[in-house]
């Protein structure tokens, strides 16, 4: 069992020293972002020219949707969000922080990523995980 | 090249029929396409077969197993939720290819009950509820919702779409239900992912859809012209690149591709279509659909619900069959049972929902992942 938290998703990356955050792919050819490892951009087509960046922890709500039937022993109601990331990049994940109603949920409202303990969630060997979320700033 | 006619079509009344085993199902639906237009099996040079759930279970030879085993080619195929859609264009490839005057295209389903869609990987743990919803009514409603942010479209909007599509189904007796559902019961239906509540998602049924495609001297031959329809258009995309396409699904721009290219192939306009049947897996996505298949310009879905325009007796009636929100979703099914749906309104015996001088009707099914199959069909007699 790993002491300390593990990355919730490959893309998110918790440096020894320092903060944690989420890394994107680009593609030094024509600027498409990618999220995970790869060699070949899907937008191009350009081959081995796709470089690791550090994403922009601040962005705005694209679209979302108020989930309050999910698979058994997921808690609802939560926000399943889209967030467009300021540097091009768009992720998906909770938004936190907000009432689950969309008369307080604002399409374009300026968000934050912040990172915390994956709701509890244990693997099979007991290690703990690190994820990420959104809230608004 | 000669053209291709749709001869025999027919679909099985959609239920749940966990007795039954998928060829079982599939078997049926074949059978009752070859009655349709009086031939047998014998007479069938392939199978073209579209199931899911078991893809690797060569479903057509089983098919076979029960209804005849004559040696033809068979091959089975999937494509997520345009499976039976891509069954049916592979026929018709081959037909048109000059290899067959005379193939079989069954699309066949039997689906469990509850929500769809990625429940997390085998490794670490469960993604679900933590980095958002990847269930279908969830990835359906964020897609509604872009239109919401774009154009306003409300809640009542995407909720009326479910009213008239049950409305139609209570004139369809091979629909799974046949009840009607007020706005205020829809809207105040359990909510599953807002904004679509529970009868704004489709139902998960078992079926099973058929159809016999001729070349045109096979079918003047057999003298099946009379109750004929023409394949004017059968197109398949894939989803280009979109800049957020790791994080949500594209409906609309392989949609749009595919319409352009089945309008320019059967050479007619959105204006010259007198039917649909579109792919309403969720309410919010028929909205999304009457903009992508040029029913009306970008902006415009949500005045098209609420004026009536697409219900039967309008301007262009959407999805009479009650689609898939009340006819039911059996997924490898659903692209040949609205080919069957079109037809029967093309051959004037809808009975109660027909729609009356239907010309040219358009089917269209999305496969997350994504493909988009649209086929354009002409009444011939």
């Amino acid at each position: 069992m790993s002491d300390k938290p593990l990355p919730a998703v490959d893309f998110l990356k918790i440096p020894d020293d320092g903060e944690p955050y989420l890394e994107g792919h680009k593609c030094q050819a024509c600027g498409a972002i990618f999220l995970g490892v790869r060699n070949v951009c899907s937008k191009c087509g350009t081959r081995d020219q796709i470089e690791p960046m550090k994403l922009a922890n601040k962005g705005s709500l694209y679209a979302y949707s108020i989930v309050h039937r999910s698979f058994p022993g997921i808690e609802v109601p939560y926000i399943s969000a889209i967030v467009d990331l300021d540097d091009g990049a768009s992720v998906k994940g909770n938004l936190i922080n907000v009432d689950p109603d969309p008369d307080k949920i604002e399409f374009g409202m300026p968000i934050e990523v912040v990172y915390g303990d994956a709701l509890g969630r244990k693997d099979r060997d007991g290690n703990s995980y690190l994820s990420y979320f959104f809230q608004p700033r | 090249m000669s053209d291709a006619y749709i001869v025999g079509v027919d679909m099985i009344k959609f239920g749940r029929f966990p007795e039954k085993t998928v060829p079982e199902i599939g078997s049926q639906a074949a059978l009752l396409a070859l009655d349709d237009c009086g031939l047998s099996v014998q007479d069938m040079e392939a199978l073209y077969c579209g199931n899911l759930g078991q893809s690797s279970g060569m479903v057509g030879q089983r098919i076979l197993q029960q209804i005849g085993q004559t040696g033809i080619p068979v091959v089975n195929c999937s494509n997520a939720c345009a499976t039976g859609a891509t069954a049916f264009r592979e026929a018709w490839t081959a037909v048109k290819a000059g290899l067959y005057d005379l193939v079989l295209a069954v699309g066949v389903e039997q689906m469990g009950r509850g929500l769809l869609g990625g429940a997390g990987g085998a490794t670490g743990i469960p993604k679900e509820g933590l980095l958002g919803s990847g269930t279908m009514p969830a990835v359906f409603a964020e897609a509604g919702m872009e239109h919401s942010r774009k154009y306003g479209t409300t809640f009542e909007q995407f909720a009326k779409v479910s009213v008239k599509n049950h409305h139609h189904s209570t004139m369809n007796p091979k629909a799974m239900y046949q009840i009607e559902t007020p706005l205020e019961t829809v809207m105040n239906a359990e909510m599953i992912s807002y904004p679509n509540t529970k009868l704004m998602c489709s139902v998960n049924v078992d079926g099973a859809a058929a159809a016999v495609i001729a070349t045109e001297s096979k079918a003047r031959e057999l003298g099946l012209m009379n109750r004929a329809v023409k394949v004017r258009a059968s197109v398949l995309t894939s989803d280009p690149w979109q800049e957020r396409d790791l994080v949500m699904p594209d409906v609309n721009t392989c949609t749009r591709k595919a319409a352009a290219a089945a309008y320019e192939m059967a050479g007619v306009g959105p204006e010259d279509i007198n039917l649909v049947e579109l792919h309403d897996c969720f309410a919010t996505a028929e909205i999304l659909h009457y903009e992508n298949l040029g029913l009306c310009g970008d902006g415009e879905a949500g005045r098209l619900i609420d004026e009536g325009e697409v219900a039967l007796g309008g301007r262009v009636p959407v999805n009479v069959s009650g689609g898939l929100l009340s006819k039911g979703h059996p997924l490898g099914a659903t692209g040949i049972a609205n080919i069957y749906e079109v037809s029967t309104h093309l051959r004037g015996e809808a009975g109660k929902r027909q729609v009356e001088n239907a010309r040219f009707g358009l089917t269209h099914v999305i496969g997350l992942g994504s493909a988009c199959g649209i086929h354009i069909l002409e009444k011939v007699a």
